[in-house]
């Protein structure tokens, strides 16, 4: 029998027990499909974080007090002014001091971040200011009390006012806006990053923290081809700064995003083949039941098998049968879940706003287990057909 | 030279140790063109006659010879392709594959035999049919068909590959007397038209149709006679309808 012939009676076959055949498939459909939707949703998460930390600025470099080291380390405003002056491949730099308060303004009050920052920052950051400005240096030196704020606590605070020229109070003090950010979405941890107030730095340090020390600084880099001759750059200005040698332990850390996009991305990877191969499980599941079937059919089927043989089929025709339509079941059942899960992921995308990425190659790869899980689960009902005595069959009830 | 020869046949089974045999010493000579009844009770050796003569099953000694062909030396898959060739199979039971039209069963042997592409071979699976009176029926199933039409979709399915003889077994044990007598009038015009025919039966009557009558008892032959007034199955089954016809007046 030639492969065309084997196809078209295996699909015969197939097609005459539709229902059987469907829910036979059942198993496959619903592994293929989970692999496909939890590796999307896995790989759609990590591409979305990856977007929103890669636009929070690829040059951005974090130098932050180590945590746990028993030298006491305090990161000044003297770093900050050291790194300004001697650092080569930096364009822009800012000490941050953050700290949550409770803000009193217009007609109510709201609990958010206050970022004491220079006006650096915005550029670190790749932000603008929507409406009115935002402070600059002298406003650090004279320590001014101005706040720029963010489009959600701009929005609580003032509703409908005009925030720009109101007062606020953080704290004890009373500060004036003198202008609100872009509204720039939802950050890289699920955070909103329009929820915080900007004031500057110094009036941050005296007036709301009574202390010199900063929580991180941030540097923008050049150009990101840079990175490595700016990192090691801030690492020796650092540890000048400190008094620390080349070989001493740093009491500070030097993180660029590319890393902590890279440290991020590999723990969701594991996330999603974790997901992937629970999903797996189900595939493996699904073929043990179109094993389960194809006995049943071999069984139900004797008397053909025998007929078969009596009029000329050798034992590799009744094999190759069996064996085409156990792949030709998962291979249906693949295919169909593959139209299954990316209507899944649309759904997701539409109606959850989950984001979702199908990977063509994982697409491939499910297609390819299937066909090899038919072919795994089919081969021994297959022999077991081919095995039987062509008088047994013929005589089989 | 004879078409089939069989000499000094043996076949023995091992059943729980006892060893029983089926057939014990057997020779035989089939030409061309012969209609064979082979006779016998329940427990004689006909059916494994049967299956060594169908090529399922391989005698324990002797040697077989079909077509000049010694099938004693055949592996499985030449023994599939000579069944495939040479043997046209019908059964008591019919042995359709349901769900499957008549065409389809008819081109299964053409399927198995490696050769005909997809349309030749529904050709040939009509004519065969049309040979056998079911031109009108080709693309029912067997189980819109009577017994009679199924046991002709057999035969066609039997006759297709052009087999050197036809193998039946009991082909009528399911089947009323008029259908009895329809398959008949087939085998003897197929037989008339020169294809040579073994087939095995319980009754005397049908064994009236054939040229020659073996017997066999205990696994041996006992005896082995032309037929020497031939009863013609188209005269007797025009004599039945006339029968039938008055009956029913009645």
């Amino acid at each position: 029998m030639g492969p065309l012939k084997l196809i078209n009676s295996s699909f015969r076959n197939i097609f005459r027990n539709r229902m059987r055949s469907l829910l036979t498939s059942l198993g496959i459909i619903i592994g293929v499909g989970s692999v496909i939707v939890m590796v999307a949703i896995g790989d759609g998460s990590r591409i979305q974080i990856e977007s929103q930390l890669s636009s929070m600025g690829t040059n951005l470099i974090t130098v932050t007090p180590r945590r746990g080291t028993t030298i006491p380390n305090r990161l000044t405003k003297a770093d900050s002014e050291k790194l300004r002056n001697e650092a080569s491949y930096i364009r822009a730099v800012s000490g941050i001091r953050q700290r949550n308060f409770s803000i009193v303004g217009g007609s109510s009050n709201w609990s958010t971040t206050v970022m004491g920052v220079e006006p650096d920052y915005l550029i670190i950051r790749n932000w603008d200011v929507q409406e009115g400005d935002f402070f600059e240096e002298k406003d650090l030196a004279s320590r001014n009390k101005v706040a720029v704020l963010g489009t959600t606590v701009a929005s609580e605070l003032f509703k409908t006012e005009y925030p720009i020229g109101q007062s606020i109070r953080i704290g004890t003090n009373h500060f004036k806006v003198i202008g609100v950010l872009e509204k720039k979405g939802v950050g890289a941890m699920g955070n909103d990053q329009d929820d915080v107030v900007m004031v500057p730095l110094d009036t941050a340090l005296t007036r709301l923290s009574q202390t010199q020390t900063l929580n991180s600084i941030a540097l923008s880099v050049i150009r990101e081809d840079y990175m490595t001759q700016a990192q090691k750059e801030i690492d020796i200005i650092m540890r000048e700064a400190h008094n620390i040698t080349q070989y001493g332990a740093a009491t500070f850390d030097i993180m660029n995003m590319a890393d902590l996009i890279a440290t991020v991305s590999k723990t969701s990877q594991v996330l999603t083949n974790l997901l992937a191969a629970i999903a797996g499980v189900s595939l493996v599941v699904g073929g043990i039941g179109i094993m389960n079937i194809m006995l049943v059919s071999v069984t139900e089927r004797t008397r053909e098998i025998g007929i078969r043989m009596a009029v000329g089929a050798r034992k590799r025709d009744i094999l190759f049968q069996f064996l085409s339509e156990s792949i030709i079941l998962s291979l249906i059942g693949g295919i169909i879940g593959i139209i299954f899960s990316i209507l899944v992921c649309k759904f997701l995308t539409t109606f959850m706003s989950i984001q979702t990425y199908v990977n063509p190659v994982v697409i491939l790869i499910s297609v390819l287990f299937a066909a090899i899980v038919g072919i795994f689960f089919g081969y021994y009902p297959a022999r077991k057909a081919a095995g039987l005595y062509p008088i047994d069959a013929l005589r089989y009830e | 030279m004879p078409m089939i020869e069989l000499k000094g046949i043996k076949r023995l089974y091992q059943l729980e140790g006892i060893t029983v045999k089926a057939i014990q010493g057997l020779d035989l000579s089939v030409d061309k063109g012969e209609f064979i009844a082979v006779m016998g009770p329940s427990g004689s050796g006909k059916s494994t006659l049967m299956n060594i003569l169908g090529c399922l099953d391989k005698p324990t000694e002797g040697i077989y010879l079909l077509d000049e062909i010694n099938t004693s030396k055949a592996n499985p898959d030449e023994f599939a392709l000579i069944r495939n060739k040479k043997i046209g199979f019908v059964f008591q039971g019919f042995n359709l594959l349901a769900r499957t039209t008549a065409v389809e069963n008819v081109e299964l042997p053409l399927f198995y035999s490696r050769k005909d592409r997809k349309v030749n071979m529904k050709e040939k699976a009509i004519a065969a049919l049309k040979e056998v009176g079911l031109g009108e029926r080709l693309y029912h199933k067997p189980s819109q068909l009577s017994g009679g039409q199924q046991q002709r979709v057999a035969i066609a399915r039997a006759m297709v590959n052009n087999p050197v003889f036809i193998l039946a077994d009991e082909p009528t044990g399911n089947l009323d007397t008029e259908m009895t007598l329809e398959i008949m009038t087939l085998f003897q015009n197929l037989n008339n038209k020169g294809k040579t025919i073994i087939m095995v039966t319980h009754e005397p009557e049908l064994a009236a149709y054939t040229r020659r009558i073996i017997t066999m008892r205990d696994g041996k032959l006992v005896s082995d006679i032309p037929v020497k007034e031939r009863r013609s199955a188209t005269d007797d089954l025009m004599q039945w309808k006339k029968e039938h016809a008055i009956l029913q007046k009645k």
